[in-house]
């Protein structure tokens, strides 16, 4: 199967290729969960960030969010002020007290339904803040793969730069790992120049063993990113099937050179949460993974708790959510 | 404020550090010194005192009492005063006041864990987070016992007053696992700390007494080994508990010897963690974490020896390698550090000593890029790889964060690898393949197993080790145990001395068929039985063997130390008898009583003509050996494991293992019924038992050989040494390849196995100079099984 190609004019940094299918790669992974789990509760108590760090690294979590909005009753007004809001997602008045008087802050994309992208376009002007967009027969994917892939081009078309596809379960459900690469690959066909981010819905698989496997599956296939879940599956972005994708993003580098990266969505609300996770992902990948490059939180009140708690290190007093600027 | 750009660049970690205002405060409260905690009051401090030192920083934290005999006599005296009182109220009196002291556990727990971190420079996250948390378990389980303990242990009673000396790397944890058993089971307690470690022993003194605990109930005298050694050596302490080095260990089973006291010794260890190709390998990696660099692996159970399978041995190394970079060493308070301070200088330049062996003998060190902090006992994550089996590192405790690497091509090297090794503590098996995992987990030799995990512990689950490991248990039934002991132990009279010793010079006189005529007897050459053959003595003599009258009215072979070694050798070679079925075990056993009990009439005249038995007595003896059989055989198929209700997602089996190889040396009185009782027990579990029967009637044990043979009892599975009780039971006790020895005899006989047994430390068990009455109940049943077998703790955590 053909490998894509590896560099495009708009992004600055190497996409990821893909490889051609070799079950070898993934029929021997196993993980366990209960080591899993541990590794999980643990590691949130073994790192803590306190004062300066913690509000730097809250900084951080902020301009790695993907600001979503992913509703039936989503409109044009509705995507506008939520664009607003990832332009400036932090009052100003915080930023200058945390000294952070330089390239403006954003966050790291703003993730939509396709129907809602050229609203978003059009919000973004003059920004460099990239426009995501579901496609692919969002949530459940199980529509005819013509129309999904001419949903994922249809978006590419309206100026989507990052594409959030999601996989057919039943492929890993049924251990078809075949059938859910040459998914994969169609997609990363469609999607052209822009960026193919792969939902694993991980909370419908039914193990972390099948997790790792459909991920490794869908980074040989060409994914750009993978990303755990819809948000709209019942358990959503764990700790613990974070690990065990960002051991498999860790191994696909190691084996080809390659940089996938790695976004979990849905569920992911607190801000003492967001450190947990960067914490994970700066043990598990490294320091070269926190960058909106290589990780994406998938969130849409994260942002806000990060704001309150940014207030209180400023001001050393509990904040109210109204007097942060909403979406 | 201004950081916070720069912090967002490069997005390092920063200080996160716990207050020690607290325990500081705690420690000047009390002026920084302090006496010991007897009889209910902190003393003063003594006249010799030694300092406490913070090894992260290097820092006087305190001075504290160096105990003399006379402090330690104090201590003992007001325990053994308090004791009556103690043990008499009622089980559920005792069970409030340890469920008092779990609570208040849970209230100091901060202050506990930042003393704990800042006496031994462990990281506070460890103390905070799995230290104390599982001090509080251990006192709310033990409650429980507590409570239980009459309807669970019946017809047993506490030993007194407990003597416990703990070490310096879990000075909390230690003391709990050593106190609320002897607490719960109506024991006093006098307890030494470890030098370098014992502010939360006084602290928890304090605490005790604001929970209530009687004045008294629990002592604690600090100081350094002299001092342990004062406890260990005082004549009125009923039980020594100890948690150490090896080395120690086996000084206290020397001390104790002959003396009564109970003992149990949790020592060194070299645990093998396995590795194999199917594990999860980043899970495994974590493991491996939490194996040897968790306390900075000064864990008595660490998995200091990586065993991994050649096949991802060089992609598991690298992953290894990626992770120990990502480790934190540094200022133990700090939440986000994984490895705090070695405990002192002179544990630090052990390590470095034993790194430059490995170097020296060829091993490949890797150690992260970056570099400790240089004030504080400070030592970074180090892995050895290329370590053979041979080589210093793989054989010797290290006691630091020190792991070594050896790889295996298959999963009997494995076990076999793992168990070359002369300590038996614990072991862990990464694999996701259930059959493997199942298959391995039995035969390593370690007192616990863990399953795609480490250092798993719970007050509900027994920990110990096997070989020079130590033996006995803490935690769970077996740690009960440990602090209890049968009512009718004490009450026995006292045994008499040996009047009868073999001499091969006295000559047998001529037999005869006893039927008046001149008809020589055919003669009868004694032998031995050894592996399921009848063996001529190595020595090539005979002793005989007298009537009631003292009449020579046959011979026996006189065993001699190559014998006892060709034995030893024969039961290891029936390795069968312990893997069989239990099912087959019973068959035999029954097979046994039945064909005994077809020759009843033979072995009831020979008791009769030798010890003068009256028919009635005979005629019981015969009896009750076969319904002893029986009833071991009885037993054998239903001594089930137990799966304990651990506070995890887990299966957790407590396995009943046989010791393997059991020497058994009989009293001279009931010649048939004593060795039956003796044998017959062991035998169930499936250990091979090399014994000695009576010296002065062997000829009922020779009687037997025809019955054992027609019984279908695998070769070596018994094998009977006839000859001088005492220099034969001191060849078992010297040998390094005997697991247990059982040994009835005289006092001063008991006190010289228990000292030789030193050696490897092997499990005895003796008489301590009392008399059995065999033909009671006290000669049978489930104390006697409990002796015959260890428990293996076997933790599967499991979950899709």
């Amino acid at each position: 199967m053909a490998a894509h190609a590896t560099t495009d004019t708009q992004h600055a940094h190497p996409r990821n290729p893909g490889v051609p299918f070799d079950p070898s790669w993934f029929e021997e992974l196993r993980v366990n969960r209960s080591a899993t789990q541990r590794r999980a509760a643990t590691l949130p108590a073994r790192r803590t960030v306190k004062k300066a760090w913690q509000a730097a690294w809250l900084l951080k979590a902020i301009t790695l969010i993907d600001l979503t909005t992913l509703a039936g009753d989503d409109t044009a007004g509705r995507v506008h002020r939520l664009c607003g809001k990832a332009r400036q997602p932090v009052r100003r008045d915080l930023l200058d007290a945390l000294g952070m008087h330089g390239a403006p802050l954003t966050t790291g994309a703003v993730c939509v339904y396709p129907t809602m992208v050229p609203h978003a376009v059009d919000a973004l002007q003059g920004t460099t803040i990239p426009v995501a967009s579901v496609a692919s027969g969002f949530p459940a994917g199980l529509m005819p793969m013509t129309q999904r892939l001419d949903e994922v081009r249809w978006a590419v078309d309206a100026g989507a730069r990052e594409i959030d596809v999601v996989i057919t379960r039943e492929h890993v459900l049924t251990g078809r790992y075949d059938a859910l690469y040459d998914e994969v690959a169609a997609f990363r066909e469609a999607v052209g120049p822009a960026h193919l981010k792969v939902i694993l819905a991980t909370g419908e698989l039914a193990t972390l063993t099948d997790v790792a496997k459909a991920s490794t599956v869908a980074m040989m296939a060409g994914a750009d990113f993978v990303k755990t879940s819809t948000g709209k599956e019942p358990v959503n972005a764990t700790l613990e099937v974070g690990i065990t994708m960002a051991r498999t993003v860790r191994h696909y580098q190691q084996r080809t050179g390659h940089v996938v990266g790695f976004k979990p969505a849905g569920g992911i609300r607190k801000a003492k949460e967001a450190l947990a996770w960067l914490a994970m992902i700066k043990e598990e990948l490294g320091d070269a993974w926190l960058t909106p490059e290589r990780f994406r939180f998938g969130a849409s009140g994260l942002l806000g708790d990060i704001e309150r708690q940014l207030e209180h290190h400023v001001t050393g007093r509990y904040a109210a959510a109204h007097r942060q600027p909403m979406a | 404020m201004s950081d916070v750009p720069d912090i967002f660049g490069r997005m390092a970690y920063g200080p996160a550090p716990e207050s020690a205002a607290e325990a500081h405060a705690w420690l000047d409260a009390h002026d920084r010194s302090f006496g010991h905690a007897i009889d209910g009051t902190l003393e003063a401090v003594g006249a010799t005192s030694f300092d406490t030192i913070n090894p992260a920083t290097g820092e006087r934290l305190a001075t504290v009492t160096q105990g003399t005999p006379e402090d330690v006599d104090r201590a003992v005296r007001a325990a053994r005063a308090a004791f009556p009182t103690w043990a008499s109220l009622t089980l559920h009196a005792r069970a409030r006041h340890l469920y008092a002291l779990a609570r208040h556990v849970q209230k100091h727990a901060r202050l506990l864990a930042v003393l704990e971190t800042l006496d031994n420079g462990k990281p506070i996250r460890e103390s905070r987070d799995i230290d104390v948390p599982l001090v509080a378990r251990h006192f709310y389980h033990h409650a429980g016992w507590a409570q239980l303990r009459d309807e669970t242990f019946p017809h047993h009673e506490p030993l007194g007053v407990a003597g416990q000396v703990i070490p310096w790397n879990f000075p909390l944890l230690m003391l709990a696992w050593k106190v609320a058993p002897a607490l719960a089971a109506g024991n006093t307690v006098v307890l030494k700390p470890a030098e370098h470690t014992p502010l939360t022993a006084l602290l928890f003194a304090e605490i005790a007494s604001e929970a209530g605990l009687p004045a008294g109930v629990l002592n604690v005298v600090t100081g350094a080994g002299e001092t342990g050694a004062a406890v260990v050596d005082h004549p009125d302490v009923d039980k020594i508990a100890f948690t150490g080095s090896t080395e120690v260990g086996r000084a206290i089973r020397k001390a104790t010897a002959g003396t009564g006291k109970a003992l149990t010794l949790e020592l060194g260890g070299k645990s093998p963690f396995l590795v194999f190709a199917d594990a999860d390998l980043d899970g495994a990696i974590e493991g491996i974490v939490d194996a040897i660099w968790f306390n900075q692996g000064q864990v008595c159970c660490a998995g200091s020896r990586l065993l991994v399978q050649e096949g991802i041995a060089e992609d598991f190394h690298a992953r290894l390698k990626r992770r120990m970079d990502t480790l934190r060493v540094g200022d133990p308070l700090d939440k986000a550090i994984d490895m705090g301070a070695i405990i002192a200088p002179v544990q630090l330049e052990r390590i470095e000593a034993m790194c430059q062996i490995g170097e020296s003998e060829g091993a490949t060190c890797w150690q992260p890029e970056w570099t400790p902090p240089e004030r504080g006992t400070f030592f970074p994550p180090t892995l050895f790889e290329n370590v053979d089996p041979a080589s210093t590192l793989a054989q010797e405790e290290i006691f630091g964060p020190v792991l070594v690497s050896t790889t295996f091509r298959t999963p009997e090297e494995a076990i076999a690898l793992a168990n070359d090794s002369r300590y038996g503590l614990a072991a862990s098996v990464w694999s996701e393949d259930v059959n493997l995992t199942l298959h391995v987990a039995p035969r390593l030799e370690a007192g616990v197993v863990w399953v795609n995990g480490t250092n798993l512990f719970d007050a509900a689950a027994g920990f110990g080790g096997v070989r020079e490991s130590g033996f006995g248990r803490e935690g769970g039934r077996e740690g009960m145990h440990a602090y209890l002991r049968p009512v009718e132990d004490v009450h026995r009279p006292a045994y008499e001395a040996d009047a009868f010793q073999p001499d091969p010079e006295a000559g047998v006189a001529p037999q005869s068929d006893g039927d008046g005529e001149a008809m020589p007897a055919i003669d009868r050459t004694a032998k031995l039985y050894v592996g399921g053959k009848q063996k001529r003595p190595d020595g090539g003599y005979a002793y005989p063997v007298r009537d009631a009258a003292g009449r020579a009215v046959g011979e026996a072979g006189l065993g001699n130390r190559k014998d006892v070694r060709d034995a030893v050798e024969a039961a290891h070679a029936a390795k069968g008898w312990a893997t069989t079925t239990a099912h087959n075990r019973a068959q035999v056993l029954y097979y046994l009583a039945e064909n005994l009990a077809a020759r009843s009439d033979a072995f009831e005249e020979r008791l009769r003509t030798l010890t003068g038995a009256t028919d009635e007595a005979a005629a019981r003896e015969v009896r009750e050996s076969v319904e002893r059989l029986f009833a071991y055989a009885a037993w054998s198929d239903k001594l089930d494991g137990e799966v304990h209700a651990v506070p995890m997602r887990a299966v957790t089996l407590a396995m009943k293992e046989p010791h393997g190889v059991v020497g058994v040396a009989c009293p001279d009185e009931a010649p048939l019924l004593a060795l039956i009782s003796l044998t017959a027990p062991l035998l169930a579990l499936g250990n091979r038992v090399v014994a000695i029967p009576s010296p002065r009637w062997p000829l009922l044990a020779t009687d037997l050989y025809q019955v054992l043979d027609a019984s279908d009892l695998p070769g070596g599975a018994l094998n009977l040494v006839t000859g001088a009780r005492d220099p034969l039971a001191s060849v078992l006790a010297d040998h390094d390849d005997v697991q247990a020895l059982w040994y009835v005899g005289p006092g001063t006989g008991a006190e010289d196995m228990e000292r030789r047994s030193a050696g490897n430390l092997k499990v005895t068990w003796t008489n301590q100079g009392r008399r059995i009455d065999w033909t009671a109940s006290e000669a049978y049943g489930e104390t006697w099984l409990q002796r015959a077998y260890r428990v293996k703790n076997v933790w599967v955590p499991y979950g899709v």
